[in-house]
Parts: structure tokens; sequence; C-alpha cells
């Protein structure tokens, strides 16, 4: 059975005045009764989930439930380990990510990923960000390709801070720039998707902010998935919420219901700090 | 609420039994440290003690006994063709008697008992100066032209003890002397130590290294790639990792065996030849190269491969986009320790008849040569006394060669190191 | 309900709680009193009450800064998150009820012509239904019950009928007997105070109901 996100306004006067926004169209995308299987360890246990572009997504659970795995699942990055096994539908625009007709290069550009500790390559902050475009043949002159930097830089906030050092190292960095410019890199292909996995924890809590407003402006214009620890952060940055336990989703609904009013007693207990 | 220590009771760690062990631990790294610092000392002075014996004895092996002898051309007729190549022009004045010429100078100048002592040879160079130059010949001019065996012999104290009076004598007049030999650079393998030259042995040596290198990096390199890279985890792969680890210990005799029994099976008219060496020692080298280049290519972490992954990369562009850049300083370490033993090595040459007199040095890879060791080895067997100090220079040429590519290599590694 | 991880924050609720229930048991306390002084025109004992107002107050600042200390340190969610918002609003409402007792208790010294007054016997009805709902709505905070707190909502009605019956019966006594007025309207504003004691326990209710559930009982006629 789906966990279908509540539609209906909250029931109570004294209820947050934040307009809850409402699912338009078809999801980008979707997974049914999805299992991952390491060997014979299971690890994700028939999850069932929707991912809209209108609203970031963040996955919570404690540590060990799964929500990594499933993200990386989403833009099939568990084909590099050999023993992972996935069952189930994931759909992407409706088409499902593991047939025959889905090229999972592509589906990468298409679902960019953005990692827990900033992994910049070891080249130029210009090249970090025109490797994407340039395998995948997006741009055909040099000055497209500066076109595409410029804009990608912008749109992760980094721009001002290192235009006039495009060639310096993309490692030389503090951690709050190299984890912009990881998103920075992930934009530049121009993707439908934004899977972030835990993508503040590596940082101080103004790089985390200046993330966390990046991740704000780029809602709408991405589907983007956020897989945190921090609850805080799930409640500041997303609009729904989806709680992961021992591989499944215990409960998945608006953000503000989840944080003031769970309806299942482990969410709530994990929320309150009850867990374990 | 917690149990506080009275005041009279310490801290475990303020104890005397704590501070008397922790005196011996002091006491046991100083220990260390001095072991260290003694066994760095012992390596040092023996690698100096090398060394140093190594130049004393090889600076000799760059000089050689020379005669002064002043050649009139005034009195001769010769005449050379310009236009010819030197070996021809060489020929021509053979032809037309410099040999005479040069010995008639020599009677005068030093008279009869030390003209006799002047190489064989000799002519040769008065020769190559003609051919260098015409102008040469019109006119006087000193020559220093080296002198037979014996005489140098001689004159350094060993051989024939009737002509070391002679060749005092000579040497106080400033007839005779020790000269710097460049020549000794240019010059290939003779019967005479005084007409010997390292040359033929060097561009040996470097045809053999260029085919070394040409087969064992790409073949190598591509290996560790596709071994840890593709290759799927399974029993093959291991016993694969196994085999290789166990051939980069195999006796390098051994690839002499198989180079013969394969190589010179396939391809016998080549025998000594610098193909044959070259792959003989190729087939030593790969595995050190797909070992040092596994690790390296190991020491990339996963985090590059994902972000590459991630953005949409193919597998060979993972590979050859990010891991094997980052890798390359590590492989490229490998590669120079490879080399390093292959341009060393002289039993698999044996085997493969690299071991010939060869007089004249090679011109392409599938000429007769030798190779530096084997010169050296070579050398060493000799009766005639020069021939030890040759040995000592070759030695040294050696080493500045293995400085040179380690020098290239160390270069290229620092190049391409990358700071992540 | 089981213990937080970090159990300073259980210890963080538990004093909150601790506070909340002594301010609720000082303002019922106040509210019997208030009204038994009135009655036997005690005024020593309206006094005390008077005086013991101010320690009403300063619970209502302590519960304050404890509430606030919580939520800034332990940053709260879900049903911790709404019983710090209850606490607090719970204070402001004892406090109130407590002004409203206090002002009850002020009212006794001007009674005259005890006897004759026929609505002082009223009043002890009406407070002691009042005192009830009080009490009850305490009881329910303390065991965080939202069923017995829709049945304090419920008993409203009683104390608002109660209400208008001694304002029909003051303003025909004051019609009748002139002289009495300036005592009648004592009275009446003495009966105000206990309709508005039962209007802020109603509020208590709600906002026990709204911790414990998530969503206030708006369905029920008040």
């Amino acid at each position: 059975m789906l966990d279908n996100p509540q539609d209906t306004a909250p029931a109570f006067a004294g209820a947050a005045a934040e307009p809850q926004p409402e699912e338009a169209s078809a999801p980008k995308m979707s997974a049914r009764d999805v299992c991952v299987y390491y060997g014979d360890k299971q690890a994700i246990d028939h999850v069932s989930i929707d991912v809209h572009t209108e609203h970031v997504t963040a996955f919570i659970g404690p540590s060990g439930c799964g929500k990594s795995t499933f993200l990386r699942s989403m833009n099939r990055m568990n084909d590099t380990i050999p023993s992972a096994r996935v069952t189930g539908t994931i759909e992407l625009d409706g088409e499902d990510i593991h047939s025959s007709g889905m090229d999972v290069v592509q589906l990468r550009a298409r679902v960019g990923m953005v990692f827990q500790k900033p992994n910049p390559f070891p080249k130029s902050i210009f090249d970090n960000i025109a490797y994407g475009p340039r395998i995948h043949g997006l741009a055909e002159s040099k000055g497209e390709i500066e076109a595409i930097v410029e804009k990608s830089l912008r749109r992760a906030g980094l721009w001002d801070e290192v235009k006039d050092r495009l060639a310096d190292s993309g490692t030389a960095l503090s951690g709050g720039q190299q984890q912009r410019l990881c998103i920075a890199r992930a934009i530049a292909v121009d993707p439908e998707v934004i899977l972030m996995d835990e993508p503040c924890s590596a940082l101080d809590p103004i790089a985390t902010a200046k993330i966390e407003e990046l991740i704000d402006e780029l809602k709408g214009r991405y589907a983007i998935v956020i897989v945190t620890h921090s609850m805080q952060q799930a409640a500041r940055v997303s609009q729904r919420t989806a709680f992961f336990h021992l591989g499944k989703v215990v409960e998945y609904g608006h953000t503000s219901d989840i944080f003031t009013n769970p309806r299942e007693v482990r969410t709530k207990d994990y929320i309150t700090g009850r867990y374990g | 609420m917690s149990e506080r220590s009275t005041p009279a009771k310490l801290a475990p760690t303020r104890t005397p039994a704590f501070e008397a062990r922790l005196k011996k631990r002091y006491a046991a790294e100083m220990r260390f440290k001095y072991a260290g610092m003694s066994a760095v000392l012992v390596s040092v002075a023996v690698l100096l003690f090398l060394l140093v014996s190594m130049a004393t004895d090889g600076i000799a092996g760059f000089q050689r006994a020379e005669l002064r002898v002043p050649v009139d051309f005034s009195a001769t007729s010769l005449s050379i063709n310009p236009s010819l190549a030197e070996n021809a022009q060489i020929r021509s004045l053979e032809g037309q008697g410099l040999p005479d010429i040069v010995a008639f100078a020599a009677q005068q100048a030093l008279g009869e008992e030390a003209a006799n002592e002047l190489n064989s040879e000799a002519w040769r160079t008065v020769a190559s100066a003609i051919a260098a130059d015409p102008a040469v010949m019109s006119g006087k001019r000193d020559f220093w032209l080296p002198a037979s065996e014996d005489l140098a012999s001689a004159l350094s104290g060993d051989g024939k003890a009737a002509l070391q009076p002679l060749a005092q004598q000579l040497a106080a007049n400033g007839k005779l002397d020790e000269r710097f030999d460049p020549g000794f650079m240019l010059r290939s393998d003779a019967t005479d130590p005084q007409l010997a030259g390292i040359w033929g042995a060097l561009k040996g040596s470097i045809l053999t290294m260029v085919v070394t290198l040409a087969l064992a990096f790409p073949i190598g390199v591509l290996a560790a790639l596709y071994l840890e890279e593709y290759a799927p985890k399974n029993r093959w792969t291991e016993i694969i990792e196994v085999s290789i680890n166990n051939l980069a210990a195999v006796p390098s005799i051994i690839f002499g065996l198989l180079g013969l029994a394969v190589f010179l099976t396939l391809f016998p008219n080549f025998r000594s030849a610098p193909i044959i060496g070259g792959m003989t020692l190729a087939l030593m080298t790969m595995p050190v190269i797909v070992i040092s280049g596994r690790n390296a290519i190991k020491a990339v972490p996963p985090s590059i491969r994902d972000g590459a992954l991630a953005i949409g990369a193919s597998r060979i562009q993972v590979v050859f986009d990010h891991v094997l850049p980052l890798a390359l300083p590590g492989i490229l370490t490998g590669t120079i320790i490879g080399m390093a033993r292959a341009l060393g090595e002289t039993a698999p040459l044996l085997l493969i008849g690299m071991r010939a007199f060869v007089s004249t040095p090679p011109g392409g890879f599938t000429d007769n040569a030798t190779v530096l060791p084997m010169q050296i080895f070579l050398w060493s067997d000799e009766i005639d006394r020069g021939f030890v100090e040759r040995t000592s220079a070759a030695i040294i040429v050696l080493l500045a060669f293995l400085l040179l590519m380690n020098g290239l290599a160390i270069y290229l590694r620092n190049r391409f190191e990358k700071r992540w | 309900m089981s213990q937080h991880t970090v159990k300073a924050f259980d210890e963080d609720i538990t004093r909150l709680r601790g506070l909340i229930a002594e301010m609720g048991g000082l303002a019922e306390l106040a509210v019997q009193q208030s009204l038994e002084a009135l009655i036997n025109g005690d005024l020593t004992l309206a006094a005390a009450v008077v005086e013991r107002d101010k320690k009403i107050d300063a619970l209502e600042i302590e519960v304050d800064a404890m509430a606030v200390r919580t939520l800034a340190l332990r940053a709260p969610m879900a049903d911790d998150l709404r019983e710090i918002i209850a606490a607090l609003k719970i204070g402001g409402v004892l406090e109130r009820i407590g002004d409203y007792a206090k002002n009850i208790a002020k009212r006794s010294g001007r009674i005259e012509g005890r006897s004759r007054f026929e609505p002082l016997t009223l009043l002890p009805a009406m407070g002691e239904i009042a005192i009830e709902m009080v009490h009850d709505v305490l009881t329910a905070y303390a065991a965080r019950d939202p069923v017995v707190a829709r049945e304090v909502i419920e008993r409203d009605a009683k104390v608002d009928a109660f209400y208008d019956s001694i304002f029909r019966n003051l303003v025909s006594h004051m019609v009748e007997n002139p002289a009495t007025i300036s005592s009648a309207a004592q009275l009446l504003f003495v009966a105000r105070n206990l309709e508005r004691i039962g209007d802020h326990a109603t509020n208590v209710a709600e906002m026990v109901h709204y911790a414990a559930v998530g969503s206030y009982p708006l369905d029920i006629e008040r």
C-alpha cells in the first residue's frame, strides 16, 4: 500500500500559516515495492514512495535504516556493488530505470547526486564543472561551455567567490565551497532530480545554512531528495518527509505534520528522542 | 553522585610507578631512535665507500696513455674529398699512406723504441682530425696519439719491466701522459683497452630499454587497470593475482631461459639483438609494473569514482579521466623500479646470447648488440690490466645512466602529481 | 510513555509539569478561599488570598522562563513541543484565574447585610462547579487525558446557566431593593468572575486536549 501524504488542510485552527503545497500532476520519480538486498541481507523492504519536483523530500531515520541505500538505488549507484540486488519498480517520468531502454549513464545525468563528503575532482574549478557537459556533449563550442560553467556556478551561489580563480584546483576551496562546487557540478548536466546524501554533515553551521538556502532556491526547478541525520535540517528544508526504519517507510507525509503530530508511535519516538 | 577520591590518593597517572614506566618508555624510544640513526649511517657509509672507490678507480678509466707526436703535413701530399663520408675519407687516407707518415713522424719525434710503442691504430686519430677539418693538412700540428697497451701499463707501473724506464723518461719529457679521453664515450668495444669505448654498449642498453619500456609499460598498466576495475572478484582473478606476485619474485635467469625457448625459436635470426633482449626483460618488468600499478589504482579513493559515476561517466571514462591520472605517480614509481632492475640485468641476456663481442654499435633494434652490465662483465673477465680501469669507468657510466633514467621518471612523476 | 534518551530532557519536562501543578493547586485554593471569605465576610482570609496571589504570579514567570529554556535547548518535536506550548499557555490562564480569585477576595469587604441576601446562597453552588472544573482539568493535565478534558468543557454550560440565573436574581433584587444596589453590584462582579473562571478552565482543557491529541476539540458547544 502506498503511503500517501495527507492532502487535506490540517484540522486545527492553530496550525502553522505555512501554505501546504498540493501535489500537481504526476510524480517525477516513483518507487513501488522496492526491495534491495546485499547478498542475503535485506536492506530495503517493500518501499513505495513518490518524489515530486515542486517540493523537497527528506528521508530521515536512524543509522542503518536504509535511507542512503534507497537513495543510491534511485540513480542505480548500487550497480557498482556486486552483491546488490534490486527488485520492484523505480520509475523516472513513468519509465522504469532498470529497463533495457534506459541507459544507466543517461539516467545518472538526469538524476544527479551530491555526496556526504565533498568530492570535487582534483582538477581546476572550471574543469570540475565542465567535465559533465563535455562527456555528454552538451556544448559545442568553448563559449557554450563557459556559459554553462558560469550558469551552474551562479545557480549554486558560488560564482562571485570563484569567478576570478576558475583555474585554481577544486580541492583548494573550503569545505562549504567544495560542496557547493559539487552541487554546481551536478547542476551543470541539467538534471531533473538531485539526490543529496547528508550533504551538510561534514560542514560547519554557516556553510550548512548556505547550502540549505541553496536547496530552497533550487526547489521547484529540480526534484530534490535529501537524506539527513538532523531532524532540524529535515524540518527546515523539506516539505515532505519520509521516516525510514529497518528498511521500511514507517510514515510519509507533510513535514509540518510529521514534526508536530506524527501518526505512528515509532515516528514520534524517533523524532522526540525517545528512540533507543 | 560519583565517588570522589580522597585527597591522599593520587590519580593512577601520577604515581611514582607510572613515572618510572614513563621513563622506561622514553628510554626505549631513544634507543630505537639511535638504532635507526646508526642503521642509516652504516648504509650511507657503505654507499659512500662504494661510490668513492668506484669514482677513484673509474676516473682513471676515462684517461689513457697518449704520446705527443708532431706531424708536419707540408712535406706530404695528402688530399681528401670533403664530400665523402667520414669512413670513406679515412679509408682514402689509409690508402694514401697516412699510417706510414704518422709512424715516421713518431720516429722523428720520439725515437725508434718509443715509436714502436705507438698504438697500431693511432693513425686513425689523425685521420679523423683531417676529415673533420681539412685545414689540418696545411702545416705542422701536434697530436696526442694513443700509446700501445704495453707502454700504457708500463706507465702505470705494471706490465713489462723492460718498458718502464722508457715510460718514465718519456713522461718526464712531457711526451707521454695520461690524458682525459672523451673518446671513451664514443668508441665501441675493442680488444685493445686503449681503443675500447663504451658507446656500443650504451647504445645497446638504450635500445633494449626502449623495447622493454614500450612493451612492459602499456601491457602492465592495462593489465593493472583491467584487474582492478573490470575483473570480477572470483577464484580466477585471485589465481591470476597470486601468479603475478610470484612472477615478480622469479629469478631473472629463468626469464632468460624463457626468452631462449620462446623468442629465439620464433626469431632465430635476431639472437643477441635488442629486440629479443627487450622482450625478455619486458617479461621480467611487467609483473612489477602490474603490482605497483594495482596498488596505485587501489589507492584512488572511491569517492572520486562515485563522483564521476554520479555525473554520468561511463566506466571507461571513470578509469581514463579520473583513476589513471591519479594513479599515474604510483605507476611511474613502479615503472622506475622495474626499469632500473632491467637496466642492470645480466643473467637473462647471457642466455639469449647478448654476450658476444660486438665492436660496432648496433644500428637498429635487430642488429647485434650488448648492454652495459654485460660489457662490464666481459671487461672484468679480460686479462689485460688496462681493462680494470675501463671496467670501473663503465660502472660509472652505468650508474650515471641509471640516475638519469630515475631523474627523468621522478620529474615526470612530480609533473603528474596532483594534490588532492 | 518511554523515556527520552537524554534524561535531562525528561527532568525538564517533569519540572515544568510540577510548576503547573503547583500553580494549579494554588489557583484552586485561591478560588475556594476567596469565595469562603466572601460568604463569611472573613477579611483576614481575604487578605491572605490577595497576598498569596503574588506567589501565583511568580510561578507564572518561572513557567515562562522554563518553557523558553526548554524550547531553546531541547528543540522539542511532536508531543513534546505541544506539551511545552500548552504549559506556557496554561500558566498564563492559571495566573488569570488567580487574579479573578484575588478580585473576588477584595470584594468581600464591600458586602453589607449578608443574612438577607438570597443570591449570596447561590454563589457557593456556582463556585463549587467552577472549582471542580479547575480541579478536574488539572487532573486531566497531569494524566494527559483528553477525554476528561472534553468532559470539563461540557460542564461550562452549567456555569453559564448559573450565571444567567444569578444575574436575573440580582437584577430583580436591585429593582426591588434599591438600597442594596451597591452590594448587589459587587455580587454581580463576583458572579461574572466565577463565570470567567469557568471559561478559563475550558481554555486549559482545550490546551490539555491539544497537547495530548494534536487538535482542539472545536466541535463541543460552549
